[in-house]
């Protein structure tokens, strides 16, 4: 979707502002944001495709003043009412008002070192031998979606090179909204500055990104 | 399908996110969903376990074992996960050599994809708008942000995490570092090296 998390080339966003010696966490709430969030994913109810829908859907002027963290927090009370673990109410209240829906899994602490090793692999092996080879030269297709995908909107309509064949993958775009996994191969594509860009593009800049196979048509 | 979003246009209920996120804490234990020592544990996992030594000791091995470093630029994942690093958000591992011609710069333009298992939790800034809109168009300028100025003879690649697959940047091993073991290189190698944003500490950096 052309939400607000598209920021590719956007301006006015202001300067980068690194802090020196930056802590992992900037206050109490965030610990337990990270922890609520991987905790809730562990549920096996919504894929992570499914979550940076959610939180690419926040209204843009939430999303664009919101850090990152409150932005996983919005998120993940959308999800937990659309898939009717919590209730709006609940949320407002602060406390269980009704049974909700069970989890096929709750994470307990002695599970928590296993699933964080074991992470979530997203490689989906496909029948089909890949379409474009290393080298080749692909145009990007011209989309818009209202709904997830994650060919950012600078790199759309746009010629490269294929640099890279990198293995199949979950299709986000379909498994985002339920549709299914639909693995496809996946390449990194590398542009011109210039050909994104255009004029004043710094001519010594190359950008990729990693397309899946349905984003690409032969240049 | 109702997304109840509309909780969102009353945040008065919610004075501020500590408030907000402690109501959602409250309601999930309640009903049994989360267990509150599980969030202690991943929280303390990656304030203590997870962080950027990982991709430092990546780094120093590679600069000095040439074998490792070719099996990194062929299989990171397995590579790195030969050191014990893997896992969530390390599943799917490439790594990019800097070279007296090249330097390499990581983004994710749409969200926040970040090598956890290498490089631990992402920065604030990483995350945050200036740094996700600007790394595509004007990596100069915000490397200059960063304190780096690259000459302009250095072509630049920024590589835009658009997939799954998570990337380390293998800085150029500073000079005068022959002697040093693997130790010692691990210890100059900052977090922002192996994002691009910064490059690896000369020696004697600090003393």
């Amino acid at each position: 979707m052309n939400g607000a998390q598209d920021l590719g080339g956007q301006h006015g966003m202001g300067p980068v502002a690194p802090e020196k010696d930056e802590p992992y966490f900037h206050a109490e709430w965030e610990k337990r944001a990270l922890g609520l969030t991987l905790s809730c994913g562990a549920f096996g109810a919504w894929t992570i495709d499914e979550s940076r829908h959610a939180r690419e859907s926040l209204p843009p002027a939430t999303y664009l003043a919101a850090s990152y963290y409150e932005i996983w927090i919005r998120a993940l009370e959308k999800l937990l009412t659309r898939h009717r673990f919590v209730s709006s109410a609940e949320l407002a209240e602060g406390r269980m008002l009704e049974k909700g829906a069970q989890p096929k899994r709750i994470l307990t602490a002695d599970m928590v070192a296993g699933v964080l090793a074991k992470g979530g692999p997203c490689d989906r092996p496909v029948a089909e031998a890949p379409v474009f080879a290393v080298g080749q030269r692909v145009r990007t297709r011209n989309f818009n979606p209202e709904t997830h995908t994650r060919l950012p909107r600078y790199a759309r309509a746009k010629t490269g090179i294929v640099e890279a064949v990198q293995g199949s993958f979950v299709f986000p775009d379909d498994n985002a909204h339920g549709k299914g996994e639909n693995p496809q191969w996946v390449y990194t594509v590398v542009f011109e500055a210039q050909e994104i860009w255009g004029d004043g593009a710094d001519p010594s800049l190359t950008v990729s990104i990693d397309a899946w196979e349905s984003y690409l048509e032969r240049a | 399908m109702h997304d109840h979003d509309d909780h969102d246009h009353h945040d008065n209920h919610f004075p501020d996110m500590q408030a907000r996120v402690k109501a959602l804490e409250t309601v999930l234990t309640q009903k049994g969903l989360i267990d509150p020592a599980a969030i202690d544990a991943i929280v303390e996992t990656y304030e203590t376990k997870i962080g950027p030594r990982n991709g430092a000791r990546v780094v120093a091995k590679a600069w000095s074992e040439p074998d490792f470093a070719d099996w990194l630029s062929r299989d990171a994942t397995a590579a790195i996960a030969s050191l014990g690093y893997s896992g969530r958000q390390g599943e799917h591992m490439r790594a990019v050599f800097n070279t007296p011609e090249t330097h390499n710069l990581v983004v994710c333009t749409l969200c926040s994809c970040y090598p956890w298992a290498v490089l631990g939790l992402p920065p604030v800034w990483y995350k945050a708008p200036p740094y996700r809109s600007r790394a595509v168009i004007d990596p100069r300028g915000v490397l200059e942000e960063f304190g780096l100025t690259l000459p302009h003879t250095k072509k630049i690649r920024v590589w835009d995490s658009t997939a799954e697959l998570r990337y380390i940047v293998i800085p150029e091993r500073p000079e005068g570092t022959e002697g040093l073991d693997q130790d010692a290189l691990t210890d100059l190698v900052p977090r922002d090296s192996m994002i691009g944003t910064g490059l690896a500490k000369p020696v004697g950096a600090g003393r």
